[in-house]
């Protein structure tokens, strides 16, 4: 279909003036920005950007404690938080959608209520459930004879407060993904496996695993994607600390740009993340074309 | 027989451990849920109480009242509709028509400018955080309405939804049309937008539920109280009243609520919105 101009502007324009101003040109000046030395002053005055070239790259990558601190922490709920994540996914929907389960729509909805509520909402409770003196969780295992650690204000666990977080609320929605993705496994391929003498087990790991492999390809990356840019999390629950033992890239992020005003360094890090981010993901991709 | 009621008893022993696990699962995941309703409807002398009370002794609305009177959690809540509803309807409208655009004219360049549009979803929401926050402080819209929602109305994620779904309507109802003689502006509005009434109801939700979570934007934005949304002025609540649990699980329930109870009466939309694209290798 040929197309006139003056239609396709009126269907085209507002969404296109609104990316590239929202979302095109602060990519290039996000670019733009990591090349420069951007202070509070800049708001008054742009006369005080100065071109520093590579030099906020060199200092985050060589000379950055906090940014190594940072990648860290946020590299640790990454690789713990993510295969989490998906084995209990798959297992919870596994049993859900076995032929014995009844109350499968009940499961269901408790299973996504975390996903939907707000994170800052449900980090309240958690902080409160997780308090040392005054927490339920404390207070449940003293019962049983454990004396339960300051879980918050820990260095060794308050990063554990934020991987359980994450993978409480990040259980749902894939669970349901693998459910989706399981009733589409057909029958008759378990059946003759079943047959020719393989357990539960083996069918399990054979057929149905590999089978999901897309459906895993496709979550792990859009959790690492998400884990990548954890920011609520260790915001509400922690405050990043104790010690910078739970802050994150993106908390990091903001505290330069919108607590110190360092525009320039600030963006120079989120370029970082956006490399990371995508290294990470092709890596993935990569792997699972290795698998197949 | 004996192998039959064996059979019988070994399948008895597997729904019985098959929903155990279930049932612990659910429980874990729905703990804070209760906690949190239990807590708002104590006493504050009930709720530091040990051993705990699940059912409050003396069933109370206080928090809720002092959450509404004494503390203004009113304005947020309007804010956060306010800016959620705006948000939601501005959105659906630009991203339909531009959908329409990608999926249904031919112009030079579409599929480039396309797959440059679908790239920029890999990019963190920070990298654009930082430079969009000069360009509202120099364009004076740090707490203001228009600069929380603005930003957030065009979405690549809802343009290629849209999209997709309409790649699925047949050409031929927009011929036809054509043939009778009615304007693009026109089929738009009598043909597709009541086709794609099922994408609509489930990006708005999605959209509704993406705006009433946000977070980090409107915390950069919004330095002024009076501009704060729901999660701010939680945040808010846990640093002034830290010790009042009472108050802030009351706080937390009133943010939490709407959203579970959206998801209740549309639980099959939540369900579509989430699939963009996902598991249909």
């Amino acid at each position: 279909m040929k197309t006139n101009l003056r239609s396709l502007l009126f269907f085209l324009s507002p969404a296109l003036i609104l990316l590239s101003v929202f979302l095109l040109i602060p990519i290039g000046a996000a670019v733009y920005m990591s090349f420069n030395k951007i202070g509070v002053e800049a708001l008054i005055d742009p006369q005080t950007i100065s071109f520093v070239g590579i030099t906020n790259y060199t200092q985050i990558i060589f000379h950055d404690e906090l940014f190594r601190k940072a990648l860290l922490n946020t590299v640790i709920v990454l690789v713990i938080a993510m295969p989490l994540t998906v084995a209990l996914s798959l297992s919870l929907a596994v049993l859900i959608n076995s032929k014995l389960t009844k109350f499968s729509s009940l499961f269901r909805v408790g299973f996504y209520l975390p996903a939907i509520s707000n994170t800052i909402a449900v980090a309240l409770v958690w902080k409160w459930l997780l308090n040392g003196d005054y927490g339920l969780i404390n207070y449940l295992l003293s019962l049983v004879g454990i004396n339960g650690p300051q879980w918050l204000t820990n260095e060794h666990t308050a990063i554990f407060t934020i991987i359980m977080l994450v993978v409480w609320k990040g259980i749902g929605p894939n669970t349901i993904l693998y459910m989706a993705a399981l009733s589409s496994v057909p029958d008759s391929v378990k059946e003759a496996a079943e047959i020719d003498g393989a357990s539960a087990w083996q069918r399990f790991i054979k057929i149905t695993v590999p089978m999901l492999a897309p459906t895993t390809t496709y979550i792990s990356i859009m959790l690492l994607i998400g884990y990548l840019q954890l920011f609520e999390e260790p915001f509400m629950l922690t405050g990043g600390g104790p010690v910078n033992s739970t802050t994150s890239i993106v908390m990091l992020i903001y505290n330069e740009a919108f607590k110190y005003f360092n525009f320039g360094y600030a963006s120079a890090i989120s370029m970082v993340l956006f490399f990371i981010i995508f290294a990470v993901s092709l890596i993935r991709i990569k792997l699972t074309k290795l698998g197949s | 027989m004996k192998k039959n009621l064996l059979r019988q008893w070994q399948k008895r022993g597997t729904v019985l451990s098959l929903h155990s696990v279930l049932f612990v699962a659910l429980f874990i995941m729905c703990l804070p849920f209760l906690w949190m309703l239990s807590t708002s409807f104590k006493t504050s002398s009930e709720v530091l109480k040990f051993p705990p009370t699940w059912i409050p002794h003396d069933f109370t609305f206080e928090n809720y009242v002092e959450l509404f009177k004494a503390i203004d959690f009113i304005h947020p809540f309007y804010n956060s509709v306010i800016i959620a509803l705006v948000s939601v309807i501005l959105s659906v409208i630009v991203c339909s028509l531009a959908a329409y655009a990608f999926a249904k004219f031919n112009f030079k360049g579409r599929d480039k400018l396309f797959m440059v549009l679908l790239g920029t979803m890999m990019v963190p929401g920070v990298v654009m955080q930082i430079p969009t926050f000069l360009l509202m402080k120099a364009l004076g819209l740090i707490n203001s309405y228009t600069g929380i929602i603005l930003p957030g109305i065009a979405s690549v994620g809802m343009i290629f939804f849209f999209r997709q779904f309409l790649s699925t309507i047949s050409n031929d109802y927009i011929e036809a049309a054509r043939i009778d003689g009615a304007g693009e502006i026109r089929i738009f509005w009598s043909i597709i937008l009541p086709m794609m009434r099922p994408a609509l109801v489930a990006q708005g939700i999605f959209a509704f539920t993406a705006s009433w979570n946000s977070f980090m934007w409107p915390l950069i934005i919004a330095t002024d109280d009076r501009f704060y949304t729901l999660p701010l002025a939680l945040t808010q609540l846990d640093g002034q009243h830290a010790s009042n649990y009472g108050l802030s699980m009351s706080g937390a329930i009133v943010v939490i609520i709407p959203l579970v109870i959206l998801f209740m009466f549309t639980q099959k939309y939540f369900l579509n919105s989430m699939n963009i694209g996902g598991v249909k290798e």
